[in-house]
């Protein structure tokens, strides 16, 4: 049957989207689908979205594939591999006006299960495994891999790149290698045999990934975590931080292994609850190794006590926090930026805590490395702002770089031949007017050097007081302690629009994407803005000086509360009404397509007319 | 008060040990705690414990959590770092700065409340997982510091000073421990030096997870009739299961024992603990058997003290992570960071 709307024609770029049941085995042909387009030099945007599930549940792949190398999700779908019977309806409802659906036709059904304006190209998927294998598990497996070998007709994906990676899975277990290179292939011929290839939407083989590589948030920052040095870490299992975690383990396996003696150079502890991770970085870090934790928003909850004995007793420490839907359990597989206000004013009393936000993997790996450094710095817990998208989506981004002449800075610590040669040492004694004191390590020295840690309060040589004035003293300098961590923490990312505007944007982690998207096509349709890109709390001078130079900000983040703009609001004194809040928090990655209706909406709320309308 | 420092005037002929340290050397700051508190006797032990063993204070590391137990770290070993972490969470701090620099000795100071409430899971998992420290709970049955509400270690059937009976089941520490696989378990009474002071000293030495209960009268709430925390009452039922003569490594027996009245445990490090019996029947080598037997004195209304029992040659945390020997926190950048060469290959594998 002909659509009534014309089929999309597109080359590279478009985004399919596969509907699967969770434990079927799709997740590694789905990837392997990703992938071939990958090395066919055609950047891609992948994104699972998976239940809090083993088996059973819908699961989705979403791959964007996109040769400009745009990488935040796009909405909306062009073609849709429907494998979820569960899930058919809504499905079909998501597929773009004269898109596609891929489906199993084995068992044929009504007219009115499909829609008249897309393609419809039919398999009979389970057929052809029904009478190919006799194993039922086979019987799955193979299906997946037949779908991926049909694609590669209809996209016209190279067969050849497929089966190049499917020998790469498959290296040294040649029993399963020629079986999938095999289902592949029979998909294909299928596909080849009986239906119209290719579809209008195809790939093309490019050359715009480059050097790129292709990497999940958590292992880049696990890695971050190796190059920092951290040789303890203390976790409790939690989506989506757990892969952290299990990632470090990975890396120190291949990386801080003993040669000689095949000991290991680092303690990774599975803690019985976030209070005991925290405790044991907490611990760690006093006693002068660098340590860290991973969770996400719960776990931040349960951790509260002990980060603000941290703040106060001044322990470095440091702290992934994966973030995702909540609050409560709320939804622990989907994405959010909604631990903000949480982190950044975490514990009871007056804190204040150091937050970085990554954009990417690329930025996971070098803000982890740097928070070792800030943390020992600092003397105090350090937050890396990560969230679901950015840590568990495989993302392609620039090489992971390391400089050999950097050198991790360990602060400032008192050594056995500075308390030899006489120096004064109060733990909480501000030296250098930076806001820092010294710390010693335990264990430095027979006489000298030693204090007591302790959450109550103490004067400047860590002696126990009830003093309200003393009380005072130490929080004031903890203030001045913040002041000098603005100018340690990475600068923000300011980009001018090509014209002088009067409206700027303020966004921060995995909205980067999205935004750099929405950028290019406001411009192009005479829409101009700043932006600036925060990369950490406190917030640097140039964040109060960029709200100052522009009428209206908008502040794009992914949470309901618009917690950014809240801490700007609070910590900088701007005027509510200068801060234009757009939200996005339904646990989707944020696209480019809301960011722009939503600006160019509110903009018009301003008289700004743009030259044309704004491209969906 | 804390702040007030003891006076630093030595007497010029205090004996010294064989670092040349004095037993001042291994004192604190001046008690804030209640004058005949039984924790105060047990900082007594420790000061002497540590002067006996010869052990640099700037050798040992000690933490605790939040109660007054847990104050009692600033009134010994004064050059020794000391961290009073978060209530019931000391064991976690004590597990990480373990993790950290495996060399210094990890003592553990805490709580009836500390340990047995807001802190057991803590506190059962340290003991899981093989922690080297000494543990030690200065127990007495009541939350002191906010006046005299029962503890989780207070018997059933025990009176509070206003007059309320508990009717809740007792958590028994030295159970627990010997169940969760601590290697060293004892009980003590902080009125006991002569019995707590080898225990403290083995329990240095042992290289595991070694986890002292010391019943600690609390003078100013749980000291009445009717309560079975108090001096008297535990002096009543205290059965000693042994007596121990804690022999650092190659010195020379020089006391005579009766045949077979004596248990010698062979330590890991050549030291021997020897067990003077005072019960015939007590092995302290039987996990399983000491567990029997404290059950049933517990239900004859006894509280069985002693060293409880001793592994010899124990695994702990760092032999189940197969850490590298050198302390964590002491390596350096050579032996931390990959470099670029290597994040080169890594990236190379990503393509």
């Amino acid at each position: 049957m002909k659509p009534t709307t014309s089929p999309l024609q597109r080359v590279n770029d478009f985004v399919v989207k596969f509907a699967n049941v969770n434990g079927s085995g799709s997740a590694s042909a789905n990837l392997l689908f990703a992938k071939a387009i990958l090395r066919m030099g055609v950047p891609v945007a992948p994104r699972n979205i998976f239940p809090s599930n083993i088996q059973g549940l819908p699961t989705w792949f979403e791959v964007r594939i996109n040769e400009r190398g745009w990488r935040g999700r796009r909405g909306g779908i062009d073609l849709m591999v429907a494998m979820n019977p569960q899930t058919w309806d809504e499905d079909l409802k998501e597929i773009e006006p004269g898109g596609y659906l891929f489906y199993d036709s084995t068992k044929p059904l009504p007219a009115s299960k499909f829609r008249d304006d897309i393609t419809v190209v039919g398999i009979p998927l389970t057929g052809i495994c029904n009478r190919e294998y006799t194993d039922a598990r086979q019987r799955q497996l193979f299906k997946n891999i037949i779908y991926v070998g049909a694609l590669s007709a209809l996209l016209e994906i190279e067969p050849e790149v497929i089966a190049e990676l499917i020998g790469e899975q498959y290296k040294g277990k040649e029993a399963l290698l020629k079986p999938n290179v095999q289902a592949m292939q029979m998909g294909r011929n299928h596909a080849l045999n009986n239906l119209d290839c290719p579809l209008g939407i195809r790939v093309r083989r490019a050359n715009a990934v480059g050097e790129r590589i292709f990497i999940e948030g958590n292992s880049a920052a696990a890695l971050g975590a190796v190059y920092g040095g951290a040789t303890v870490a203390a976790w409790y299992p939690i989506t989506p931080s757990s892969s952290l975690a299990e990632a470090f383990t990975r890396h120190c396996k291949r990386y801080r292994t003993d040669p000689a003696t095949g000991k290991a150079r680092y303690a990774i502890i599975q803690a019985e609850d976030e209070l005991s991770s925290i405790g044991i970085v907490m611990g760690a870090a006093w006693n002068g190794a660098r340590a860290f934790t991973c969770t996400s928003g719960p776990g931040i909850s349960l951790m509260q006590e002990f980060i603000g004995l941290g703040y106060f007793a001044e322990v470095p420490a440091v702290i992934f926090d994966v973030q995702r839907g909540s609050p409560s359990t709320g939804m622990p597989t989907r994405t959010q930026q909604a631990d903000i206000v949480s982190c950044a004013y975490a514990s009871h009393g007056d804190t204040k805590h150091v937050l970085l936000f990554p954009e990417d993997p690329k930025e996971a790996f070098e803000f982890s490395a740097l928070s070792f450094d800030l943390a020992d710095r600092l003397q105090t817990p350090i937050f890396v702002m990560l969230d679901l998208d950015i840590g568990m989506q495989d993302w392609l981004c620039d090489p992971l770089t390391w400089d050999d002449k950097r050198h991790l800075d360990r602060g400032k610590v008192m050594t056995y031949e500075m308390l030899e040669a006489g120096k004064d040492f109060g733990r909480y004694l501000d030296v250098d007017g930076d806001g820092i004191p010294y710390r010693t390590y335990p264990g430095t020295h027979p006489t000298r050097g030693s204090y007591f840690t302790r959450g109550s309060t103490k004067d400047r040589y860590a002696r126990y007081t009830e003093d309200g004035a003393t009380y005072v003293d130490n929080v004031q300098r903890l203030l001045r302690k913040f002041e000098t961590a603005k100018q340690l923490v990475p600068a923000p990312v300011r980009r001018n629009a090509a014209q002088p505007t009067r409206f700027g944007a303020i966004y921060f982690g995995s909205t980067a994407p999205a935004m750099d998207e929405t950028l290019a096509s406001l411009a192009a349709t005479g829409i101009h803005i700043d932006t600036l890109r925060i990369r950490a709390f406190p917030f640097h001078d140039s964040v109060t000086d960029f709200i100052a130079a522009h009428d209206q900000v908008f502040v794009v983040e992914q949470n309901r509360d618009a917690q950014l703009r809240s801490l700007l609001v609070n910590e900088l004194v701007i005027d509510p009404a200068r801060l234009i809040p757009v939200l996005h928090y339904d646990g989707t990655p944020i696209t480019a397509r809301f960011i722009g209706s939503e600006i160019a909406e509110k903009l018009a709320m301003f008289n700004v007319t743009p030259l044309r309308k704004v491209a969906p | 008060m804390t702040y007030l420092a003891k006076p630093k005037l030595h007497h010029p002929e205090l004996p010294r040990n064989k670092l040349g340290f004095t037993h001042r050397d291994y004192e604190g700051t001046v008690s804030t705690l209640c004058a005949g508190c039984g924790h105060d006797s047990i900082s007594a032990a420790v000061i002497q414990a540590f002067y006996e063993l010869d052990i640099a204070p700037h050798r040992v590391a000690k933490l605790s959590g939040i109660g007054c137990s847990s104050k009692t770290p600033t009134y010994f070993l004064g050059s020794s770092h000391g961290f009073n972490s978060v209530h019931g969470r000391m064991p976690s701090v004590l597990t990480g700065a373990n993790l950290a620099n495996r060399d210094l000795i990890y003592l553990g100071v805490s709580g009836d409340g500390d340990s047995a409430s807001i802190g057991l899971g803590q506190f059962a998992h340290s003991m899981r997982r093989g922690v080297n420290m000494v543990y030690i709970v200065e127990n007495n049955g009541v939350y002191g510091l906010t006046k005299g509400q029962f503890s989780a270690t207070a018997d059933k059937g025990s009176k509070s000073k206003r007059g309320v009976i508990n009717s809740d089941e007792p958590i028994d520490m030295v159970m627990l421990a010997l169940q969760l696989g601590a290697t060293l378990v004892a009980r003590s009474f902080s009125g006991d030096k002569t019995q707590l002071i080898p225990i403290i000293k083995a329990a240095v030495q042992h290289p595991g997870a070694a986890f002292i209960d010391v019943i600690s009268p609390c003078v100013a709430f749980n000291n009445h009739a009717g309560s079975t925390k108090s001096y008297d009452f535990v002096r009543e039922h205290n059965e000693a299961v042994n007596r121990l003569d804690f022999m650092p490594m190659h010195s020379e027996i020089t006391t005579d024992y009766a045949p077979g009245s004596v248990q010698e445990v062979m330590q890991h490090d050549g030291s021997v603990l020897r067990l003077r019996k005072v019960r015939d029947d007590y092995d302290a080598s039987d996990r399983i058997g000491a567990m029997n037997y404290l059950q049933q004195r517990h239900a004859e209304g006894e509280i069985v003290t002693g060293l409880l029992y001793v592994h010899a040659d124990p695994l702990d945390m760092h032999a189940a992570l197969n850490t590298i020997e050198s302390p964590l926190n002491q390596l350096g950048e050579k032996e931390l960071v990959p470099g670029a060469a290597a994040l080169e290959k890594f990236n190379a594998m990503l393509r």
